[in-house]
C-alpha cells in the first residue's frame, strides 16, 4: 500500500515546530510532527527544573494556536502538551530524521530506515545539534549513555568515559570520587579542554583516581564490557557503565545535506581550512522558504531565537503553505514605524529602501523587514545634531531622504563632508567599538534609519553584499580620518584598491622583527602590542589602540622591521601596500611631515621604553588579562589598598545588596591588581548572543543589562572575565536603624555574606534569575561608587589607552 | 592615576592645614591677653570653637564612609582632609588651652583627643606600611587559593598516612583537623602559633623513631613543610590585615569618649562662667 503523502512534514517540535503543527491541525491540513526525543521542545525540556521562561519581545503579539506566556518551564511545557493534544496534532516521537531528499515530493528518512513523504517540509530543529554516538558496534546498548545528570547517583561502579573534551573530563573527575573511572582519549594528550579542566584531569590521573587510555578508540561494546583499540593492540575492559561525551555535530551539515545553501558557502570553498562560522544562517525568503522550494526554515535555525517569534513563524508558514498569504504579525508595528513618512504603504517603503539605499539593496524581504523593524526612523530638521563626537553609541545610520554633514575637524566646524540620500554613516563606531569620531548634523530636513549594532552585525555576518559595501566605504573613510586627513578620495584610489582587510586573533603576529617592511597596517578595531627581542626575551614597547597605524617605520626607512607587532585581542587591520602609500606621501607634503613626525616620536618612545623593561612588563601583564579590549577598567594599586572592601560594600549598597565586583579575586603584577570586575569591552563578549537584546552601551560607554533579560545565562558564559552573575532579585532593604532595632530586611553590606540570604536563596531556587553586572553606576550621580568609596585612592577606573601610555607608565 | 590620600590633589589639604595652623600660631603670638593665655579670651574662644567644629566634622567621617548612596564626591578626599585636619587639632587645641593643664575634665578631653590623634597617626603609618608587605607576602595568591592549597595538601597527607601506625595517623589527623589560623586575638597579632598542630606533627615525625616506610615519611615531611609554609603566609597575612584594623579599636571608641568629654567641657565652661 502506498503510504500517505503529507501536505507538510514538520521536523523538530520546539516552539516553532509545535506551533506550525498546531496550525496545520487546526486547518485540517495533513501533517506529521517528527521529534527525535520522547517529549516536545527538548531544549526547553532540558532547562533546569523550575526555570522561569520569559516571553520577549513584549511589543510583539503572539499568533499561534498554542498559548504562551512567561512562566515556569513546567507550566509552559504542560500548556503546549495539552495544546497539541487538543488540536489533535499527529506527533511521531523517538524518531530521528537522517535525510530529507526532494524529488517531486520530499522523502524523509528516519534513523530506523523507514521513510515518509511530504509535499512540504518545515525545518525547525533549532541549533542544539545531534549528540555524537559511539562510532562502533553496541552503541545503543543500555550500558552506554551520552549524558550525565548527577554524578552522585553512581557508586562503586566501573565507568568508562569516552572523550577528551571538557564534558568528559568534568564527568570523569566528578565520578571518580565514588567509582572506578577509566577515561579513553583518542589522542596522546588532553589538549582540547579548558585549562582548569586540564589540571584537574592531570592531577586525577597522576594520583591514580582516574585511569587513562591514550591513543585508544572503542571497537565494540558488549553488555558488560568495551573493547578498545590501543597502540598495543586490542584490550577488553569490563565495566558497568559507559559514558560517551563526543560532542554534538552542528545542524549545519544536516541542513546542507538537504540541499540548503549557506551564504558563506563560496568563501568556505575558497579556503577549505576555515571552519564554518556557527552564526551564519541559511538564507530564506520572506515566507521562510529556503533555496529548496517547499523546504521552509523557521525558529533559531532561521535566525529567530526567541520563543514568541518562532511560534509566530510556525503559524505564518503553515498559513502560507495552505495558500493564505497573511501579512506577518509585525505588520502593524511597521505601519506605526513609518507613520513619520506620511503613512506610506509598508511594502512601498521597503521597496524604496531597497532601491535607494545600496547597502540594503540585496537584502531579502524577510531580513529587510527585520532590520527595519529593529531600527528607529528619525525625522531630523535642518541643523539638528544627529550624534556628537565622543558620544559612545554604536548604532548605524542610513539616509532615506535628505542630506547630512560630517564635521570632520573638531577644531574647524566649517570643514563638512556632505552625505546624501542612500549613504550611510556611523559605521566607524560600529566597527571599532569606540567613541564617535566626528559630529554629524542634518544639513537639510532629512529622514534617517538608525539600526542597532546587533542587527547590523547579524547582517554583516549573513549577507555578503552588506559586508562588502560597508568594508569598501568604511575603508576609505578610515584611511581619510586616521592616516591622510584632507586628502581627496581620488588621490587615494590606488591605495584603496591595493588595500586589504586582515583579521588577527589574540596573540597573532601581525609582523615580526626583522621581516621585510613592504606594507603597513591601519588598525580598524582591536589593538596591538609592539615588542622587541632583547637577549632572547620579548620587551613590550607600547600598546597601540585602534585608529592608529603601525609598520610605517620600516616602510619609511627601507630597513627591516625594528619590532614585532602582535594583536592584543581580536583585531582587524587595513593592510596598505608600501608603494601606494609612498606615492600618496610624495604628493602630499603635509601628510608626509605628520607621518615623519610620528615616526620620530615613536623612535624616541621606543628608546625610552627599552630602558624600562618593567613598564613593558606591566603592559604585557595587562594585555594578558584582557585589559586591552576594555574601555574602562578597575585597577587597584596594591601599595595603597588596605583590604577594607569598602569598594565591594559600596557596590553592594548601590546595587540592591549584590556586589558586582570581587576585589580580592584576579591577578596582580608589580602592585597592579586587576580585580574581577567589568571592563566594558569595546566589543562586549556578553552582547554577542543575547536573545532579547537586553545588553546595551550607554552614551557614556557603560555596558549594562536592562530588565528585559530572560536569564538565559549566555552572557555569563560568554564573558571571558567572569564578571556577570545570575542573581535572583534582591530582597527589599530598609535603613540601618530599622534593621538594627526591628530586624527589618537584610543586614547592610554584601548579601551573599549573610546567611539569611543564603537560606532564602535555597528556598527560592525556582524564582526568576536575571544577569547582573557592573553598570559603572551610570544612574548614580558622581560615578562609580567603588572608586568613590575607596578611602586611600587605591581603586581607580582607567582607560587602557591612557594607563598604558608611555607618559603614564614611566612617570 | 592612583594617588595616595596623603598627596591627594597636590597636597591640597596639607596646604590648607598648614595655612590654618600658621595663622593660629601667628594670632597666638600676636595676641597679648590680660594674664596668661587661656581659653577664655577672644582668641581662646575662637580657637576652641574652631577645634570643636573640626572634631565634630572629623567624627562625621564614620558616617560619611558608610553613606554609599547619598553622598557625592569621593571618600579619598574626605580621608585626606580627615588626616591633615586631625593633625591640625594638635596645634589648635594646644593653643586653645594656653598650655594650661591640670586634673580636670578639660585636660581629660585633651588627652582623650591626643589618644585618638596618635592612634590615627599609627593607623596612617600602618596604611602606608602594610599594603605592599601584604602583596609581597601573598606572592600572587589570594586567601582562597592558599586555603585550597592547604586542602589539597591535607588530602595528600591523609592518603599518605593511611598505611601507617595508629599513633602517626592520629598525629596527621590532628594536623589536618586541628590546625587553626587565627586561634586567638594574641596569636592573630603575633602571626605565629606556637602550638600549631602541623608544626608539631612535622617535628614529631622528623625527630621521633618511625616504624613505617621511609619513603612515605619523606613524602609526608615534605607535604607538612609545604603546608607550614603556606600557614606562615596565611598567618602573616592575617596579622597584617588585623593590624590594619586594630588601631580602629582605639581610634573609634576614644573618639566617642572625646566627643562626650568635649560636650561636658563646653557645657561646664558655660555653666560655671
Amino acid at each position: 500500500m502506498m503510504a500517505e503523502i503529507f501536505k507538510v512534514a514538520i521536523v523538530g517540535s520546539g516552539p516553532a515546530g509545535s506551533s506550525a503543527a498546531a496550525r496545520a491541525a487546526k486547518l485540517g491540513m495533513s501533517h506529521i510532527l517528527i521529534e527525535r526525543q520522547d517529549h516536545i521542545s527538548d531544549t526547553i525540556f532540558k532547562y533546569q527544573k523550575g526555570k522561569f521562561v520569559m516571553a520577549t519581545p513584549d511589543f510583539l503579539p503572539l499568533r499561534s494556536d498554542l498559548n504562551f506566556q512567561a512562566g515556569k518551564r513546567e507550566e509552559i511545557l504542560d500548556v503546549w502538551d495539552n495544546g497539541l493534544e487538543d488540536c489533535k496534532v499527529n506527533v511521531k516521537f523517538d524518531t530521528e530524521v537522517t535525510s530529507i531528499k526532494k524529488e517531486k515530493n520530499f522523502t524523509i528518512t528516519y534513523a530506523d530506515g523507514k521513510t515518509c513523504e511530504a509535499e512540504n517540509v518545515i525545518l525547525s530543529i533549532g541549533l542544539q545539534g545531534n549528540i555524537n554516538k559511539l562510532p562502533c558496534e553496541g552503541a545503543e546498548l543500555p550500558l552506554v549513555q551520552y549524558q550525565l545528570d548527577d554524578p552522585e547517583e553512581y557508586e562503586a561502579e566501573t565507568i568508562v568515559i569516552i572523550g577528551a573534551g571538557d564534558a568528559a573530563i568534568e564527568n570523569a573527575v566528578a565520578l571518580s570520587k565514588q567509582n572506578t573511572v577509566i577515561i579513553v582519549n583518542r589522542r596522546a594528550e588532553f589538549a582540547r579542554a579548558k585549562q582548569g579542566n586540564l589540571s584537574l584531569i592531570s592531577e586525577a590521573i597522576e594520583k591514580g583516581n582516574v585511569e587513562a587510555y591514550y591513543e585508544a578508540s572503542p571497537v565494540k561494546v558488549e553488555k558488560d564490557s568495551i573493547t578498545l583499540k590501543t597502540a598495543d593492540g586490542e584490550a577488553r575492559v569490563p565495566c558497568n557503565r559507559i559514558i560517551a561525551r563526543l560532542g554534538a555535530s552542528a545542524p549545519r551539515r544536516f541542513v546542507e545535506s538537504c540541499g540548503v545553501d549557506f551564504p558563506d558557502k563560496e568563501e568556505l570553498k575558497k579556503d577549505p581550512k576555515k571552519r564554518p562560522d556557527p552564526r551564519v544562517l541559511p538564507e530564506v525568503s520572506a515566507q521562510y522558504e529556503s533555496n529548496v522550494p517547499g523546504l521552509f526554515i523557521i525558529g533559531a535555525l532561521g535566525g529567530y531565537p526567541l520563543i514568541k517569534q518562532a511560534m509566530n513563524q510556525g503559524y505564518e508558514v503553515v498559513e502560507y503553505i495552505g495558500g493564505n498569504k497573511i501579512p506577518p504579525a509585525d505588520e502593524p508595528l511597521l505601519v506605526e514605524k513609518f507613520s513619520v513618512l506620511n503613512n506610506q504603504n509598508v511594502d512601498d517603503v521597503l521597496e524604496t529602501i531597497r532601491k535607494n539605499i545600496p547597502i540594503f539593496e540585496k537584502l531579502n524581504t524577510l531580513l529587510l523587514r527585520e532590520a527595519i523593524l529593529e531600527s528607529n526612523v528619525h525625522a531630523f530638521k535642518k541643523d539638528d545634531t544627529i550624534f556628537k563626537r565622543n558620544d559612545y553609541s554604536n548604532t548605524f545610520y542610513t539616509i532615506y531622504v535628505g542630506e547630512v554633514g560630517i564635521l570632520v575637524d573638531p577644531n574647524d566646524p566649517s570643514q563638512v563632508v556632505t552625505l546624501n540620500q542612500g549613504n550611510f554613516f556611523g559605521e566607524m563606531g560600529l566597527i571599532s567599538g569606540r567613541r564617535r569620531a566626528a559630529t554629524v548634523k542634518a544639513i537639510s530636513d532629512c529622514i534617517v534609519f538608525e539600526t542597532p549594532r546587533r542587527t547590523m552585525l547579524k547582517l554583516i555576518q549573513s549577507v555578503e553584499s552588506v559586508k562588502d559595501n560597508l568594508d569598501k566605504v568604511s575603508m576609505l573613510r578610515q584611511i581619510q580620518t586616521h592616516l591622510t586627513p584632507g586628502v581627496d578620495a581620488s588621490d587615494l584610489q590606488e591605495l584603496i584598491e591595493t588595500a586589504e582587510i586582515e583579521n588577527f586573533s589574540a596573540g597573532d603576529v601581525i609582523f615580526n622583527q626583522g621581516d621585510e617592511g613592504d606594507h603597513m597596517h591601519l588598525i580598524r578595531s582591536g589593538s596591538c602590542t609592539v615588542s622587541v627581542k632583547v637577549g632572547g626575551k620579548d620587551i613590550v614597547l607600547s600598546y597601540v589602540p585602534s585608529g592608529n597605524y603601525i609598520g610605517e617605520m620600516a616602510l619609511l626607512s627601507d630597513q627591516p622591521r625594528s619590532a614585532t607587532v602582535k594583536a592584543a585581542h581580536n583585531t582587524q587591520t587595513i593592510r596598505l601596500t608600501g608603494k601606494a602609500f609612498k606615492d600618496v606621501l610624495k604628493k602630499n607634503s603635509s601628510i608626509k611631515n605628520s607621518v615623519e613626525k610620528k615616526f620620530k616620536e615613536r623612535i624616541n618612545q621606543n628608546e625610552k621604553m627599552e630602558g624600562q623593561p618593567e613598564a613593558g612588563n606591566i603592559i604585557q601583564f595587562l594585555i594578558e588579562q584582557g585589559v586591552g579590549e576594555g574601555t574602562d577598567v578597575l585597577l587597584i594599586d596594591e601599595t595603597l589598598c588596605i583590604h577594607c572592601d569598602n569598594c565591594e560594600k559600596a557596590c553592594a549598597e548601590t546595587h540592591g545588596g549584590l556586589s558586582r565586583l570581587n576585589r580580592e579575586a584576579g591577578p596582580s603584577y608589580a602592585s597592579i591588581h586587576v580585580p574581577t570586575s567589568c571592563r566594558h569591552c569595546e566589543h562586549p563578549h556578553c552582547m554577542a548572543d543575547c536573545p532579547p537584546d537586553a545588553i546595551h552601551r550607554a552614551p557614556d560607554g557603560e555596558v549594562f543589562i536592562d530588565d528585559s533579560c530572560i536569564g538565559c545565562g549566555n552572557c555569563e558564559r560568554n564573558c571571558p572575565y567572569g564578571v556577570i552573575q545570575l542573581a535572583a532579585p534582591p530582597p527589599e532593604r530598609f535603613n540601618l536603624f530599622s534593621w538594627l532595632l526591628f530586624n527589618k530586611g537584610p543586614p547592610p553590606g554584601d548579601l551573599r555574606k549573610s546567611t539569611d540570604y543564603k537560606n532564602k536563596k535555597k528556598k527560592d531556587e525556582n524564582q526568576i534569575k536575571q544577569a547582573v553586572k557592573c553598570d559603572m553606576c551610570k544612574d548614580i550621580e558622581g560615578g562609580a561608587s567603588c572608586v568613590r568609596a575607596c578611602p586611600t585612592g587605591a581603586a581607580a577606573r582607567v582607560s587602557p589607552e591612557e594607563f598604558m601610555s608611555i607618559t603614564s607608565l614611566t612617570s | 592615576m592612583h594617588e595616595s590620600l596623603l598627596i591627594y590633589k597636590k597636597f591640597k589639604y596639607l596646604k590648607l592645614t598648614l595655612t590654618t595652623v600658621i595663622l593660629c600660631i601667628v594670632l597666638y603670638l600676636y595676641h597679648s591677653p590680660i594674664g596668661s593665655p587661656n581659653g577664655g579670651t577672644w582668641l581662646g574662644y575662637t580657637l576652641g570653637t574652631l577645634a570643636a567644629l573640626i572634631m565634630f566634622w572629623l567624627a562625621w567621617f564614620g558616617a560619611r564612609k558608610r553613606s554609599y548612596n547619598k553622598s557625592k564626591g569621593n571618600l579619598e578626599e574626605w580621608a585626606s582632609a580627615h588626616v591633615y585636619l586631625g593633625l591640625a587639632l594638635v596645634v589648635i587645641s594646644t593653643l586653645h588651652s594656653g598650655f594650661q593643664f591640670g586634673l580636670n575634665i578639660h585636660t581629660i578631653l585633651y588627652f582623650l583627643m591626643m589618644i585618638v590623634i596618635i592612634s590615627g597617626i599609627i593607623g596612617v603609618y600602618f596604611y602606608l606600611k602594610f599594603p605592599s608587605l601584604i602583596t609581597k607576602n601573598r606572592n600572587g595568591l589570594t586567601t582562597e587559593m592558599m586555603l585550597t592549597q592547604i586542602t589539597e595538601i591535607d588530602e595528600d597527607i591523609r592518603e599518605l598516612s593511611m598505611s601507617l601506625d595508629d599513633f602517626t595517623v592520629d598525629l596527621m589527623t590532628k594536623a589536618i583537623e586541628e590546625t587553626v589560623i587565627g586561634k586567638s586575638f594574641i596569636i592573630k597579632l603575633k602571626g605565629v602559633d606556637p602550638d600549631c598542630h602541623t608544626s608539631l606533627a612535622r617535628k614529631h615525625l622528623r625527630e621521633k623513631k618511625f616504624s613505617g616506610n621511609n619513603k612515605i615519611r619523606e613524602q609526608l615531611l615534605s607535604k607538612l613543610t609545604r603546608k607550614e609554609k603556606i600557614l606562615d603566609q596565611l598567618r602573616n597575612d592575617l596579622k597584617m590585615r588585623s593590624l590594619l584594623q586594630i588601631w580602629l579599636y582605639i581610634h573609634v571608641p576614644f573618639t566617642f569618649a572625646a566627643l562626650a568629654a568635649l560636650i561636658i567641657h563646653i557645657f561646664s565652661v558655660f555653666y560655671y562662667w
